[in-house]
């Protein structure tokens, strides 16, 4: 007798290329390769074939030649005689502004909007759904050229606030809302401002400082100092102090009516405000539901243990509720962070010149080099995403449930 | 001790006492969610300020509305100096709002009864329960019957378009016994080599019960916004599936093309790719071709949605215990049959409010077509609307009722997405 077994695989045939498990993820993965190689070089051949047909190449020597177009809004300084590559730079400069202020903004709106929505108040639980609901359910764009449209033509000319009895006033003779902009007073550094503001970074460091010891002196010992207090005068003494030592070295440029126009101040556009403003608030309807949903991701129980042991109901919220919630809510938000900056570049509707208005825009337009310039935007705008990501997997990584 | 000693005795129960007055009904409603402390009377108070700033500044605007003149200026004479909107400037110009200004005045009636339609098509898939599953042959007879409505030309484009399908689809379910892949492979070769041969026809059947043709650069308006949107979501789902399943292979090179192309277009804001629609794309393509704005913007649009489903939808296959996919194996299922029978349905269900959201925001996204002079609704508003000497000026209603049409649609989806997901709940709470 002897048992009858499979005979040992003789050869390698050509069916298990496609048919045994072992073979076939190779089998595949050649194909995809080869298909992609295939459309790579396809799609290659034709852009040379059609570049050559239009005595084109592919060139970054634009950079270098003079923009020739003008700016509104200079973070650095710039003609029009600079180069494209500065344009270039003004515009993402412009647009790092416009994120960071609309983050700002969303974050505080979302926050309120989120922490409002849970609120015991009947008539404000309802009024943030509203708001919520109808920021979320309608496009940005829509927003922003709704917002734009009030900062140009429901707002009063400069010329309306001449005269003895005006149309329009100051807001606290200081803030001008007219349809060519906002005007609010800009400070001015005078001579010894760098010792104030470096006096004011210092306090900084030595609030946080006594945070920390505060906080230990508690764990070790459990003796309880007051934070609050006592952190603001830590803020705000020396460096009002030091000002009023010094002789108010900062002081404030006010907008004033000058011929046909404000002069002086800081002048921020409607375009600057639209979409500021309009990213802000819809942004902010979609973190006040990431903040909604982290603290009802807590869970019941943690606020009731919380209390049964004693502590008074800001203490639940900042030491039991918030420290959880957190974790549920920043990494949703940073990404909300990054759809507001990538929706910045629908700027290019209100024209305010961003890297998209400016080296996507006006560039393009004027050399006609598309694949260039549209390829710079998407390096930037990936990069710029790329690297939040990482800030995120860092947070993801650091906040971690260590468990054993 | 008797009975006269003790001083009172209650032998029978007291009537039951009416609650104070401020301890039911409204007043105890109004007590405890409106002015339960001072802060919340405060927010209560300031809440009650801002409803009736609201209402008294939008109020009168809404009842004075005028609804039948055909200019600003004979609207401002109706109003003579009040308060109120011009909302003739919606009557007026509907149909450019809906179907933008070059599609033909006589044709009107197809693309709206393609849209009537499409809520026959949707609702045996929306609804699975209520419609009988038979009428899904309506769902996928619809794509072809709308493009015929919505473009003419001849009926046999469509119907060639659908025949290669089928034929694609009966060689896939001959040769998938010997393997998904064979199948597949298959499958789309025949669908191709019949599309290319009935594509040399050519001009010869082009007069075939046709419809007039219209242009796709002539479609504006609202339905422009829908088309895109439904069809880029209706694309982007399968490419989605399968770019998630790719991302989570194990082949590297397949895994790798995944994640490349994945993060790339998640990394990019979608003006760009509309850019790249717009003035790059037709260098890639060969020289002499030049298919329409339309569908290169279809094209770049459903690859953006098809890169954020697939997040999506990869969070639900990683959501899934490992025992399911155990189990698949254990069951003696291949690949293929394992993903189709028992991970897919389960990671889909897992999905679908992600998938919702990314719907929602495809179709809100639809208006940045404005921005690559395409007439959508917000650019019918933007430019030939408020551009035109008769309605300079009359933003608020324009702007309003754009707002309106999007967050009908958006509610609508956001809320029947809520509707599913409990209607799809399997487990007990």
């Amino acid at each position: 007798m002897s048992a009858i077994t499979d005979p040992p695989p003789k050869s390698f045939r050509l069916s298990m290329l496609v048919n045994d498990t072992r073979y076939r993820s190779y089998t595949f993965q050649f194909i995809a390769l080869v298909l992609l190689i295939m459309l790579v070089s396809y799609l290659g051949a034709n852009l040379v074939q059609n570049l050559a047909d239009q005595g084109q190449n592919i060139s970054y020597g634009f950079l270098g030649e003079p923009a020739g177009y003008d700016i509104n809004q200079r973070p650095i300084p710039y003609e029009n005689q600079d180069t494209h590559m500065r344009a270039a730079f003004v515009g993402v400069l412009n647009t790092l502004i416009v994120a960071f202020l609309g983050c700002l903004t969303a974050t505080i709106i979302g926050v309120f909007a989120g922490v409002a929505r849970l609120s015991q108040n009947w008539i404000v639980r309802k009024l943030m759904a509203i708001y919520v609901e109808a920021f979320r359910n309608v496009p940005v764009l829509i927003w922003i050229l709704i917002i734009y449209t009030v900062m140009t033509a429901a707002m009063p000319a400069p010329n309306a606030f001449r005269g003895d009895t005006p149309a329009a006033s100051m807001v606290l003779d200081a803030v001008a809302f007219t349809n060519r902009g906002v005007y609010v007073p800009a400070p001015i550094w005078g001579e010894g401002s760098m010792i104030v503001v470096l006096v004011f970074l210092a306090s900084i460091a030595g609030a946080i400082y006594y945070r920390r010891y505060a906080t230990k002196l508690l764990y070790d010992t459990g003796r309880l100092l007051p934070m609050g207090w006592p952190s603001l005068a830590i803020l705000f003494v020396p460096t009002l102090l030091i000002f009023f030592i010094l002789g108010q070295p900062i002081s404030l440029d006010y907008p004033v009516l000058k011929g046909f126009n404000f002069g002086g101040g800081l002048h921020i556009r409607g375009s600057l405000i639209a979409l500021w403003f309009a990213l802000a608030v819809y942004t902010g309807a979609f973190i006040a539901e990431n903040v909604r949903a982290g603290i009802q991701a807590v869970s019941h129980g943690q606020t009731e243990a919380a209390a049964s042991l004693g502590l008074r109901p800001s203490r639940i919220m900042n030491l039991v509720v918030l420290p959880q919630a957190l974790r549920v809510i920043i990494p949703p938000v940073i990404s909300q962070y990054l759809n507001l900056t990538k929706n910045s570049s629908l700027a290019i509707a209100v024209g305010y010149m961003d890297v998209t208005g400016t080296l996507g825009g006006i560039t393009l337009n004027q050399t006609g080099r598309a694949i260039e310039t549209i390829l710079l935007l998407m390096l930037f705008y990936l990069a710029i995403s790329l690297a939040i990501s990482g800030v995120m997997n860092a947070y993801n990584n650091a906040i971690k449930l260590k468990e054993r | 001790m008797n009975r006269d000693q003790l001083s009172f005795v209650r032998h029978d129960m007291l009537p039951e006492a009416e609650p104070p007055v401020t301890e039911k009904g409204i007043v105890k409603w109004l007590r405890e969610n409106l002015f339960s402390s001072v802060s919340n009377t405060v927010l209560t108070l300031a809440a009650i300020w801002a409803v009736y700033y609201l209402v008294s500044a939008s109020g009168p605007w809404l009842i004075n509305g005028v609804w039948d003149t055909s200019s600003l200026s004979q609207c401002r004479e109706v109003l003579q100096g009040q308060v109120g909107g011009c909302f003739s400037v919606l009557t007026e110009r509907w149909n450019q709002l809906l179907f933008g200004f070059k599609y033909p005045t006589h044709l009107y009636w197809r693309p709206a009864l393609a849209f009537v339609l499409l809520f026959v098509a949707l609702a045996p898939v929306l609804f699975s329960k209520i419609f009988p599953r038979k009428m899904l042959v309506l769902t996928g007879l619809y794509p072809f019957i709308a493009f015929y409505l919505i473009w003419g030309g001849t009926i046999l484009t469509p119907i060639f378009a659908l025949l290669g399908i089928v034929l694609g689809f009966l060689v896939y379910r001959k040769l998938i016994y010997q393997s998904a892949a064979m199948g597949l492979l298959g499958g789309v070769a025949t669908a191709f080599v019949f599309w290319i041969l009935t594509g040399m026809l050519g001009d010869t059947v082009a007069g075939v019960l046709a419809l007039e043709p219209v242009a796709s650069r002539d479609m504006g308006g609202f339905m422009l916004n829908l088309m895109l949107g439904v069809v880029c979501v209706s694309l982007s789902l399968p490419l989605g599936i399968l770019l998630a399943l790719g991302r989570q292979s194990t082949m590297p090179i397949i895994k790798v093309i995944c994640v490349v192309f994945i993060e790339f277009i998640r990394g990019v804001p979608l003006i760009t790719l509309l850019f790249v629609a717009n003035v790059v794309l037709a260098y890639f393509l060969p020289p002499g071709t030049n298919f329409d704005l339309i569908l290169r913007v279809i094209i770049m649009i459903t690859m953006f949605a098809s890169a954020y489903i697939a997040e999506v939808i990869r969070g639900g296959l990683a959501a899934l215990p490992r025992g399911q996919y155990e189990a698949g194996d254990s069951l003696g299922l291949d690949y293929a049959q394992s993903m189709q029978f028992i991970i897919l349905p389960q990671a889909l269900k897992i999905s679908i409010p992600g998938i919702v959201n990314v719907a929602v925001g495809l179709f809100k996204d639809t208006t940045l077509v404005s921005v690559i002079s395409m007439f959508d609704l917000v650019g019918m508003v933007r430019g030939p609307i408020l551009a035109s000497t008769a309605w300079n000026g009359v933003y608020w209603e324009l702007f309003g009722f754009s707002a309106l049409l999007f967050f009908v649609v958006c509610y609508g989806i956001s809320q029947y997405s809520q509707w599913l997901e409990r209607q799809l709940q399997t487990d007990h709470h």
